[in-house]
């Protein structure tokens, strides 16, 4: 079985005149322990509908979502799926509740009940992961986008969490901040084998993924490597999607007729393979 | 006429241990009809000092103009010329909040106590421009909309000020690839057709590079670039002080240079850009460096 089991799943949000309009469409996904998984798709397309149910903020309207085993709908397992899945979403400011840095990294192991020399060796151990230990006394507003985005992620490393799921995490950074959230991730998932779910619009950043599922008006269109997906230039455009630069500039080469192979996604391979 | 910051310093929480200085001495002048880009990482003052260009903020030394005018005092002519300067917030879309599309354009328009015609006609043409049609969204709820629309609703609401000047801060942020191009595509021709004067913040080298004439980098509460994109983005030096980086395409020509591709690496687009490499590499006679 799949860490993440996501079978025909369907959800309506309701509405005022009582239409239902179906954001998730019988949408079927599993994902396994320690896989990268990058999440595209137009605003409105379900990426975040989709995100909020694999911690059971939503629950299906119909279909069946399992994490790790457990059905999201089951009530007395509510708390174990919160735990194994932390969420990070794309406003800074809006998942930072504490005055002290060590202190929101705390909190969610404070409302598990974990004793508190766990808490303290948690915290410690959560924050260096980030990279964030040398700021465990500051207050959260004097960070930087990206500091306050790597110490919500500390919050839910914390939290001994398997998966995360991250919902646009770099939108209101700058190149920087993004730079150290994306290496940030990247490392949590190399060196701690944790499973990732990294929703974006930046190509770029999906191409450091080991998979990316493409989403369109609430279905799963596209699920494939990222020099699968990204190859298809003319399907993405289509679908109101980009891909990396370099692998834009080997297509509009290619169609210039200059020979290169079709599976070129970063600026690296595009050099060696014009200047072999 | 234009806007002119006369040697403005800003201190936020002045008299109090928590005291910080965001802009220290900065001058500039927004050109009539101009289009100007200003980036820089989080805490470079970048948001500052735009918050000084409708006054939002007043400088705590220095001064803020408005063809000629200061934006600073309770008279009726310092109140023109703020009103002169619209502002595009980051994230307008969580301004809204009346009931329905038509009804949030015309708050503002309200506010100056205008005719009800030409409230309306002002919320017509606003919503030509950014492409929502009047007849079908005038009625629907702002909060139906897709993330793409409910940004183009607010950016309305500040158009249908007739603002001369237009400040955005970040309007491309969180939006998917194809609104963002759409959004890009609506700023250049409030440049070109209505000869706006824009300002816009922006972490997005990508969309700096395509849309801006002139390019201020701030670092530190200061101005350390002020230069066309085709010089800025090739200033090392500063870009790294200042923590940015060079848009993708001049990031990946550079990298070919690098290779021994005689490429130049002054292309803003993808289009551009694969014109130059191809170019490059018949002028070698072949796909090899």
């Amino acid at each position: 079985m799949a860490f993440i089991e996501i079978e025909d799943l369907c959800f309506a949000y309701p509405s005022e005149r009582g239409e239902r309009r179906m954001a998730l469409d019988h949408v079927s996904l599993s994902v396994e322990e320690g896989e990268f998984v990058a999440v595209l798709g137009t605003n409105g397309s379900g990426k975040s509908t989709l995100a909020k149910h694999l911690n059971a903020i939503l629950l299906p309207t119909s279909g069946v979502c399992r994490v790790a085993g457990m059905d999201t709908r089951d009530g007395a397992h509510l708390w174990d799926v919160r735990q194994t899945v932390g969420m990070v979403f794309q406003n800074p400011d809006n998942q930072i509740i504490a005055a002290i840095v060590e202190d929101d990294v705390a909190f969610g192991p404070e409302n598990l009940g974990v004793p508190s020399d766990e808490i303290r060796r948690r915290v410690d151990d959560a924050l260096a992961a980030v990279g964030m230990t040398a700021f465990h006394g500051f207050a959260p507003h004097l960070l930087s986008g990206g500091q306050k985005q790597r110490v919500a992620i500390a919050g839910t490393l914390a939290m001994q969490t398997k998966c995360l799921v991250l919902d646009e995490p770099t939108a209101m950074l700058d190149p920087v901040g993004r730079k150290e959230v994306l290496d940030t991730v990247r490392r949590l998932h190399r060196e701690s084998g944790i499973t990732v779910i990294y929703i974006t619009h930046f190509m770029e950043e999906a191409a450091a993924a080991q998979r990316v599922v493409v989403m369109e008006d609430g279905k799963v269109v596209e699920d494939g490597s990222p020099k699968e997906i990204f190859s298809r230039v003319d399907a993405m455009r289509k679908r109101g999607l980009d891909v990396p630069l370099a692998a834009e500039i080997a297509w509009r080469l290619r169609k210039q007729g200059i020979r290169l192979p079709e599976d070129i996604v970063t600026d690296e391979e595009l050099a060696v393979a014009l200047c072999r | 006429m234009p806007i002119e910051l006369k040697g403005v310093t800003y201190t936020y929480m002045k008299g109090t241990p928590f005291e910080r200085t965001a802009l220290k001495d900065v001058s500039l002048t927004i050109a009539d009809g101009s289009l100007t880009a200003i980036a820089g990482h989080t805490g470079s003052g970048k948001s500052t000092l735009v918050q000084h260009l409708n006054g939002i903020l007043h400088p705590t030394k220095g001064e803020a103009l408005v063809d000629g005018v200061s934006l600073e005092g309770k008279g009726k002519e310092n109140l023109l010329a703020r009103r002169k300067v619209g502002m595009v917030f980051q994230y307008p879309e969580q301004q809204l909040f009346e009931e329905t599309v038509a009804a949030d354009i015309a708050f503002g328009p309200k506010n100056l106590e205008l005719s009800e015609e030409e409230i309306n006609r002002r919320v017509r043409s606003a919503m030509e421009f950014v492409q929502l049609d009047y007849e079908t969204y005038k009625d629907v709820s702002p909060f139906r909309l897709s993330g793409g629309q409910m940004r183009r609703v607010a950016i309305a609401g500040v158009l249908a000020l007739e603002p001369s000047y237009l400040v955005l801060d970040e309007p491309t942020a969180g939006l998917d690839p194809q609104a963002r191009e759409e959004l890009l595509r609506r700023i250049a021709e409030l440049h070109r057709k209505k000869k706006l004067t824009i300002i816009f913040v922006s972490h997005n080298m990508e969309d700096i590079a395509r849309m801006a004439e002139r390019v201020v980098f701030m670092h530190d509460g200061r101005i350390l670039v002020d230069a066309p994109p085709s010089e800025a983005f090739f200033a090392d030096e500063e870009m790294r002080e200042a923590g940015l980086a060079a848009p993708p395409t001049v990031a990946l020509l550079s990298r070919l240079r690098e290779a021994g591709l005689p490429v130049e690496a002054d292309a803003f687009t993808a289009d551009e850009a694969a014109k130059r490499i191809a170019k490059a590499i018949r002028k070698k006679g072949g796909a090899s460096c």
